[in-house]
């Protein structure tokens, strides 16, 4: 029976150009995306069909959730936010059907991910705020013996948050679809077994699939929680401290 | 449109003046419940911060993840401090103890329970 985490190898496919599983997937996931929306706004309708409307869905809940966050300001970061949403609950879904590989099983493509977004951050901070961005760290009200230890450790906070976003998505995804696979496993190994164990196999096989439907709610709600936070640490980018 | 219809037309059977004063009166009953669920709503809506998640595995899973991040934030600076400056071991030290600081701060944040000063003039 094959191992738990053997479903996170990467293997090869072109070895030439390093065109790996992970790669193709990532692929597949823009693919699904960029096919998926031209397919619905394809008719440009003014009442929209099904497609259309869902498209449109996706669009207003991103554009609410980034106008909540960061103001109509905000809006400027819209083609990073939504694509990022898009990537990470496309690549989450993709994974969800058995056989495909997860690409943000993978703390690397996560990681990256997150170091964009702090990149927009710190990049676009300084662009807009110079110094003033700073400021970020310094936190008003603050006895000024204290200042030192106060900016050391909102720097370290500020550092720790790419190292957070990316570990969220990652760990959520690995843990989910580790626990999903031992479960399925014990199925295989209790038919093995044979004699009385196998009276005990649907067990495990009802809470496979109680997990598959808790994973596709983490699928979705991991990322809404990246798209989340994106928007909130952009925030910080746009009005920073006081 | 059928329903509202069919019970306008029971109304005008009925003799008219008490019923006019029953239908007001429901309707002033309507108008007090809505403007209480609105004032419960908006009382409910303003929240420190945005956390998307209701599931209580989501929010371990959330909190964990932005408590061991500080740690390792501050590891990571202090292994960097020590080959910098050879201050080994001294520089892993004090960040790692400062990380737990910061963990425990973005921890707190996550939570609602330290509001933090930048997100004050989010709304």
């Amino acid at each position: 029976m094959a191992s738990p985490i053997e479903q996170f190898q990467i293997k090869p496919i072109i070895p030439v150009i390093n065109f790996t599983n992970s790669s193709l997937f990532m692929i597949g996931a823009a693919a699904v995306i960029v096919g998926g929306l031209l397919l619905a706004t394809r008719k440009r309708a003014v009442v929209p069909g099904r497609a259309q409307s869902m498209a449109e869905v996706l669009h207003d809940f991103v554009a609410n959730t980034l106008v909540d966050a960061t103001g109509k300001e905000g809006m400027k970061f819209f083609p990073l936010v939504f694509s990022l949403f898009m990537f990470v609950l496309t690549a989450n879904m993709l994974g969800m059907i058995p056989g495909f590989f997860t690409v943000t099983s993978h703390i690397i493509v996560t990681f990256a991910l997150a170091l964009l977004v702090i990149g927009t951050v710190v990049v676009y901070g300084f662009m807009k705020h110079g110094t003033h961005f700073l400021g970020l760290f310094v936190p008003s009200g603050v006895p000024a013996w204290l200042l030192p230890f106060i900016v050391v450790i909102e720097l370290i906070s500020f550092l720790s948050r790419p190292i957070s976003l990316s570990l969220r998505l990652f760990a959520n995804m690995l843990a989910g679809h580790i626990a999903l696979k031992v479960f399925a496993g014990f199925v295989v190994s209790l038919l093995a077994a044979g004699g009385g164990l196998m009276i005990l196999a649907p067990l495990p096989l009802l809470m496979a699939v109680a997990l598959m439907a808790l994973e596709f709610l983490v699928a979705a709600l991991q990322a809404y929680v990246f798209t989340v936070l994106t928007c909130i640490y952009l925030n910080d980018a746009l009005h920073p401290g006081h | 449109m059928a329903d509202p219809n069919e019970r306008n037309g029971d109304n005008e059977r009925k003799p008219g003046s008490a019923d006019d004063a029953d239908l007001s009166a429901r309707l002033q009953s309507l108008d007090a419940r809505i403007s209480q669920a609105s004032a419960q709503r908006a009382e409910a809506e303003p929240r420190p911060r945005p956390t998307s998640d209701s599931s209580a595995l989501g929010q371990a899973f959330r909190l964990s993840a932005e408590f061991v991040a500080g740690v390792a934030a501050g590891g990571i600076l202090g292994w960097i401090v020590d080959r910098l400056f050879g201050t080994s071991p001294w520089g892993l030290i004090v960040c790692l103890i400062l990380g737990f600081c910061a963990g425990m701060l973005n921890l707190m944040r996550a939570a609602g329970m330290v509001k933090s000063a930048r997100y004050d003039d989010k709304r």
